[in-house]
Formats: C-alpha cells, sequence, structure tokens
C-alpha cells in the first residue's frame, strides 16, 4: 500500500508526470508543485470556493479531491482558461462593473460563472445568485458580481454565442 | 497539505475493496465523491491509515429505469442525478431537492451513494430517499441484500451497513399518477447544510390517503414524522389538517439544537415548513 501515487494528466494542456504523496490534495499540488498559483486556498474544507479548478471541463472544489485523483484527467485552473480567451468576455465585465476589490475570490468566481453562461446561457440574476452561491467574496457584497455576469449573459444572447 | 498521512488505493473492482476491508476494518476509510470526506480529513476530524478510491471500480455508476422503478448507482454524481430526464420525470422531488445539495462545483463531484452512506442528519439526499420509501442494494464479500430507507438510517452517521459492505445502488419506485411532492430547506446560504428542511410525498387527489413527511436537520437522522402522517390521514388537506399536522409534530420531533439554531427555534421552522410544503404540493 502506498503512501505515494504515481499520477499523469495534463494541466492547462501540458501533459505532467509526477509522484505526489497520497494525501496531497489537488489545489496545493497545482500551487506547490506546478506554481498554478491562480488557484486559491481559503477555506480548506470545501465552504469558501477560491480553490475552484476544472476537472474534465467541470468545476470542482480543489480542496475536496485528492492529487492521485486527478490521474488520467484533464485540469485547467485559471491561468490556461484566461489565457485561451474563453473568458475574455467575463474578465472585462469583472472589471467594468467593479465585482472585484482585493482579488482573492476572483479566479475562482470567474470559472464558476463561465460554467454558468456555458451551461445556463437563460440565466436569470436568482439563477446566478444560486450558481455562485458556493463562492465567498468578502469585498464586493456580490451586487457587482451578478451584475457583471448579467451583462455577459445578455451580451452572449444578443451575439448569439450561448 | 493538511491531511493526515495515509495510504491510497484506486480499487479496480468490488472484489479488492472487500478483501481490503477484511484486512484493515475501521482504519481503512471508502472515498466515494469525497465532498464530506476530504473536508474531515483536511481538518483531521478522521485519520484512517487506508482510503480506498471506489471512483475507478466499474459498474457503480449510472441511472438506469425499469417499467415501475428507477436504479441510480451509488458513484452516480449529483450533478448527474441533476440533470438527468428519467430523474425529473419520474422522480421530482430528488429533482427539486438537488439543487440544494451544496454548490455547483460540489454537485460535479459528489455522489448519491457517498451522501446516502454518510448519513448527515442535515443533508437532503437521506431525507428524500426516506421520503421516497426507496431500497438501498448494500454490496458485501456474500452478495447483495435490500434494505428499505425506513431500516437504513440509524443515528449521526450511523448507517444499517455492515462493516464489510459497500453501498452500490438505490432503487427508487417511479412516482405515481396521485402523488404529490413538495420540498422546502431553510438555510443561513443556498447550497449550505438546511438548518431544518421537509421532503414530503402525499398520495390522494382529494383526501390524503397516505403521506411520508420527512424532516432534516432536526434530530441525529432524518425523521419519518409519523404522528403527522396519521393527522392527515383520510383527511382534505386545509388549513385545519395543517393545524393537526403541526400540533402532531411536537410528539414526531424530539429536536436537537446545534449551531445554527436552538430546539425552540427549530421547532417553530419546522412548523413554518411543514405550512409551506402542505399548501403548495406540486402533482407528479
Amino acid at each position: 500500500m502506498e503512501k505515494h501515487v504515481p499520477i499523469s494528466l495534463t494541466v492547462n494542456g501540458e501533459p505532467v508526470e509526477e509522484r505526489v504523496p497520497a494525501r496531497l490534495n489537488l489545489v496545493d499540488f497545482l500551487r506547490q508543485n506546478l506554481s498554478f498559483t491562480g488557484s486559491h486556498v481559503g477555506c480548506e474544507h470545501g465552504v469558501c470556493g477560491a480553490c475552484t479548478v476544472r476537472v474534465n471541463g467541470q468545476i470542482v472544489r480543489g480542496c475536496l479531491m485528492l492529487a492521485t485523483q486527478a490521474d488520467g484527467t484533464k485540469v485547467e485552473t485559471i491561468e490556461g482558461v484566461a489565457a485561451s480567451g474563453e473568458i475574455a468576455d467575463l474578465q472585462r465585465a469583472f472589471i467594468d462593473h467593479a465585482a472585484l476589490q482585493c482579488g482573492f475570490c476572483s479566479p475562482a468566481m470567474l470559472l464558476t460563472a463561465a460554467e454558468l453562461v456555458a451551461n445556463r446561457p437563460d440565466a436569470d440574476r436568482d439563477e446566478i445568485r444560486a450558481y455562485i452561491s458556493g463562492n465567498y467574496c468578502r469585498c464586493t457584497g456580490y451586487q457587482a458580481i451578478v451584475d457583471a455576469i448579467e451583462a455577459v449573459l445578455v451580451a452572449r444572447r444578443k451575439d448569439g454565442l450561448s | 497539505m493538511k491531511a493526515p498521512d495515509f495510504a491510497y488505493v484506486r480499487a479496480e473492482s468490488l472484489d479488492q475493496v472487500f478483501d481490503l476491508l477484511a484486512e484493515h476494518g475501521d482504519d481503512a476509510r471508502l472515498l466515494a465523491g469525497g465532498q464530506s470526506l476530504m473536508a474531515t480529513l483536511n481538518l483531521r476530524l478522521s485519520s484512517p491509515t487506508l482510503l480506498i478510491d471506489l471512483n475507478k471500480v466499474p459498474g457503480l455508476s449510472g441511472i438506469t429505469e425499469t417499467k415501475t422503478a428507477v436504479r441510480i448507482g451509488a458513484m452516480t454524481r449529483h450533478f448527474e442525478v441533476e440533470t438527468s430526464p428519467i430523474v425529473a420525470r419520474h422522480l421530482p422531488l430528488i429533482a427539486a431537492a438537488m439543487p440544494h445539495v451544496a454548490h455547483a462545483a460540489i454537485r460535479n463531484r459528489g455522489t448519491l451513494g457517498g451522501s446516502i452512506a454518510l448519513a448527515d442528519p442535515a443533508a437532503e439526499m437521506p431525507a428524500c430517499v426516506l421520503a421516497l420509501d426507496a431500497m438501498i442494494e448494500a454490496t458485501g464479500p456474500a452478495g447483495k441484500r435490500r434494505i428499505r430507507s425506513d431500516d437504513f438510517f440509524l443515528g449521526m452517521f450511523e448507517t444499517a451497513l455492515d462493516p464489510n459492505e459497500v453501498l452500490t445502488a438505490v432503487e427508487f419506485q417511479k412516482s405515481q399518477n396521485g402523488w404529490y411532492w413538495g420540498f422546502e430547506e431553510l438555510a443561513r446560504r443556498h447550497g449550505d447544510y438546511a438548518m431544518v428542511g421537509l421532503a414530503a410525498m402525499i398520495k390522494g387527489e382529494e383526501i390524503c390517503e397516505k403521506a411520508r413527511l420527512v424532516f432534516f436537520g432536526v434530530e441525529d437522522r432524518p425523521v419519518l414524522a409519523r404522528a403527522a402522517a396519521d393527522a392527515l390521514d383520510g383527511r382534505r388537506i386545509d388549513a385545519e389538517a395543517i393545524g393537526a399536522v403541526k400540533t402532531a409534530l411536537a410528539s414526531d420531533l424530539d429536536l436537537h439544537g446545534d449551531l445554527q439554531a436552538d430546539p425552540a427555534t427549530k421547532r417553530h421552522l419546522a412548523n413554518v415548513l411543514a405550512e409551506r410544503v402542505l399548501s403548495a404540493l406540486v402533482a407528479v
């Protein structure tokens, strides 16, 4: 029975092979082993949402998944998703609506918002609030974040993008 | 890295899981979606020496239907259940409750079987399973057995599963015409554990023939309110009947206070939910 496990995965499109301690969680692996520090570590027990990353295209809590469980998966962090241009409109809207202040929650907030606008293009403000309910922001009071996401939904609907 | 040091096995078959459970006993924990277990590990509330990961065991996931029943494999993610047309059509109570289970990122990972096997008294799925009178399939080295939900939840994080068994599926009878459902919970933040919640299944067009009212977040397990169901039996569900339910709840619920609310507050909230749910039942 091993306390270290070999894993092989892709992170932001790059293949990664490592041997990791079984107890290492995914977000620590991404931050400490791979230096993708855009995923933040807040509560470390699944409440704050700051550690949100994508695994096989779906957002997950990086603190509630072991790095070893990411074996064979495709992991994306805010660095990869932002660089791809996929969320450029969300990033712009967050700036325009002052939907961030200290920025600690922003990468996770953006990944959560990206999943919402992709999966639920017709979402209204209540649905936006429900969808981001798992992400704490201690600065903005959420109003501006909901405004920003709503603006992107409206713009994408107008452009027929979603 | 805050979790205690443990060994890890990515199990490839149930037989391998049974062997490991036999060898390691209480020192081993099964890892399903991990959305509760990982938190307790990070907080060092539990310190197993071995984690047995079920995620690569074939055959534990998926939603299938027969003419009368829906079977949901234990490792089926909440997200799959939430978006399943079979569940939406035949188990509307589950479909309505699912958005209240934590948050999108957690539902992408958490599993139905994990939630039922953990038996958190404030969780939605154990209450829904009980309201729907579902059967829980447990598999052990000697084979499968089915446990009625009424007999499954024994206490705080305690179930009828034997130490060498794995919860492998939950089987629901399809909700039929003539049945009504209702679901409400009160939580401080959407997706948090409920302060009090109610999952209800009621049979009867004009008068109530059968009722399963299950409260959660109230005791050490989800509670089937039997006196409240008796109070509804044979009656039209009107203001008077709802009043009788509230009176009956005083004997049904032996309320436990927790960090969120004391017993008196919870009793008030349980009455509020009874009124809301019974006033707005939805036809299956």
